[in-house]
């Protein structure tokens, strides 16, 4: 897309001749490419090798003016700044095209020295910013040029406080001393205790009471029957999983429901 | 220490390291062995267990925020085909964008303006943002107090460098003064293609 100078019979020409046909479509995707007017004007300086800190300003200015009115005549939308920079590029031009001033004590107060010192100064650090974002999109970047290793791992379930065999014998122990002493005054009737139903109703006394402590989950004035099955009940809704029996830092032991 | 321990140790942070989700510090390493061995130990072995990974298709890297396992970028093009991903290449706006907050934090966007010589685009500082590559640090004390941006450490982790001080050192613009056309043409032709992402 760029137009390498070409000598003709001893004539460089750095731009393409007026009657020469380009497609607009590609001067456009051409012109599209600057990032800016110090890119454009970057271009142009590099283009023509030549040295940054001695910037031929009229010749440069042409040539960026007649960029920017191709770029006008293509309909590219045309930032501001690049008008700006025609506007310094100009004044720069004007400036040195002026007599220096005769040396006074005048020209102390205001001495500007080069006038496209300013410039000059602008064109190298961008340039300079511009290589180094070259350099720095060399550098791997994770997904594009990477990817970060992750070995998976099985989620693993919380830990739970384990609860000793002891621990729940002891309990049932306490349990039973209860019952025996609130041995009650009248045991009428012979109750039919099935397991799965105290199941259920510790399931449901879990579900709207949440937490329970293991012993309030035994009504004792029912009776052993009550106690034994009642226990089991819980032992079993323990072993289906669907109820957690844990220990406190009190040694405590809760009932919980095995949500999920 | 016994060589049987240290090539325990060593097996440990193999394990924690591969089996991490993201940059392990060293302290937590630390934490691993109860601060049983010293920081030194464990860069030492890290040294040593990354040097056994240097014949394969994964490399341990040291980061700015520890250490991390990742796949070797030149097989890249491999794992593109494997999970059908075509990565994404950040616009010349971007990078130097990104080139100018690196090697001159902490700076104003007035400042990212003036060196480009554009307007900046807020989608590009957001999509930095985004990345998590950069973060406000503070404000200038000027009228609109104006924010500081600066690059965050996750910039620094996927750079795989430790510090600033390990970006490619800015250019001597004397010595690329030398360029020849040929470059230059190259470069203009190269950045077609880089347009093609945000």
């Amino acid at each position: 897309m760029t137009f390498t100078p070409i000598t003709v019979n001893q004539q460089e020409f750095t731009e393409l001749p007026h009657d020469l046909y380009i497609p607009p479509e590609a001067l456009q995707v051409f012109l599209e490419m600057f990032e800016g007017p110090l890119d454009l004007l970057l271009y142009l300086i590099r283009k023509q090798n030549i040295d940054i800190k001695e910037i031929p300003i009229t010749k440069i200015t042409d040539q960026y003016i007649s960029y920017i009115n191709a770029m006008q005549v293509l309909n590219i939308e045309l930032a501001g700044e690049y008008l700006l920079m025609a506007a310094v590029l100009l004044e720069i031009k004007s400036r040195i095209l002026l007599p220096a001033p005769a040396q006074s004590e005048l020209a102390s107060e205001e001495d500007e020295g080069d006038p496209r010192q300013e410039l000059i100064r602008r064109l190298i650090e961008y340039e300079q910013i511009k290589l180094a974002a070259e350099n720095l999109n060399k550098i791997p970047q994770p997904d594009r040029d990477y990817r970060w290793l992750e070995i998976l791992v099985e989620e693993t379930t919380p830990e739970l406080p384990n609860v000793t065999p002891e621990q729940l014998k002891k309990a049932w122990q306490t349990l039973l001393i209860r019952s025996l002493t609130s041995r009650s005054q009248h045991h009428m009737k012979k109750q039919e205790l099935s397991v799965r139903e105290h199941m259920t109703q510790i399931l449901r006394h879990l579900q709207e009471n949440g937490k329970s402590n293991f012993f309030a989950l035994f009504k004792i004035e029912q009776g052993t029957a009550h106690v034994v099955v009642n226990f089991i009940a819980i032992l079993e809704l323990g072993k289906e999983g669907a109820v957690l029996i844990m220990q406190d830092e009190k040694m405590d032991i809760f009932v919980e429901l095995a949500v999920e | 220490m016994s060589v049987a321990t240290l090539s325990h140790i060593k097996k440990v942070i193999e394990a924690c390291l591969l089996t991490a989700t993201d940059v392990i510090a060293v302290d937590q390493l630390l934490d691993v062995f109860d601060n049983q061995i010293s920081e030194d130990t464990v860069k030492l072995i890290v040294e040593e267990l990354a040097s056994e990974y240097i014949d394969s298709g994964i490399e341990l890297i040291t980061v700015a925020s520890g250490y991390r396992f990742r796949s070797r970028p030149e097989f890249q093009s491999y794992l593109n085909k494997l999970y059908n991903t075509k990565p994404a290449r950040y616009s010349r706006a971007v990078m130097e964008t990104l080139a100018i907050i690196a090697y001159r934090q902490p700076v104003t966007r007035g400042e990212i303006e003036n060196l480009r010589g554009v307007a900046i685009n807020s989608n590009i500082v957001q999509l930095l943002f985004d990345r998590n590559w950069i973060e406000v640090v503070g404000h200038k004390q000027l009228p609109g107090k104006p924010e500081l941006l600066a690059t965050t450490t996750q910039f620094l982790d996927d750079m795989g460098i430790q510090s600033l001080e390990e970006l490619p050192p800015l250019p001597n613009i004397n010595e690329a003064f030398i360029n020849s056309e040929q470059d230059l043409i190259e470069e203009y032709d190269s950045q077609k293609e880089n347009e093609e992402n945000v």
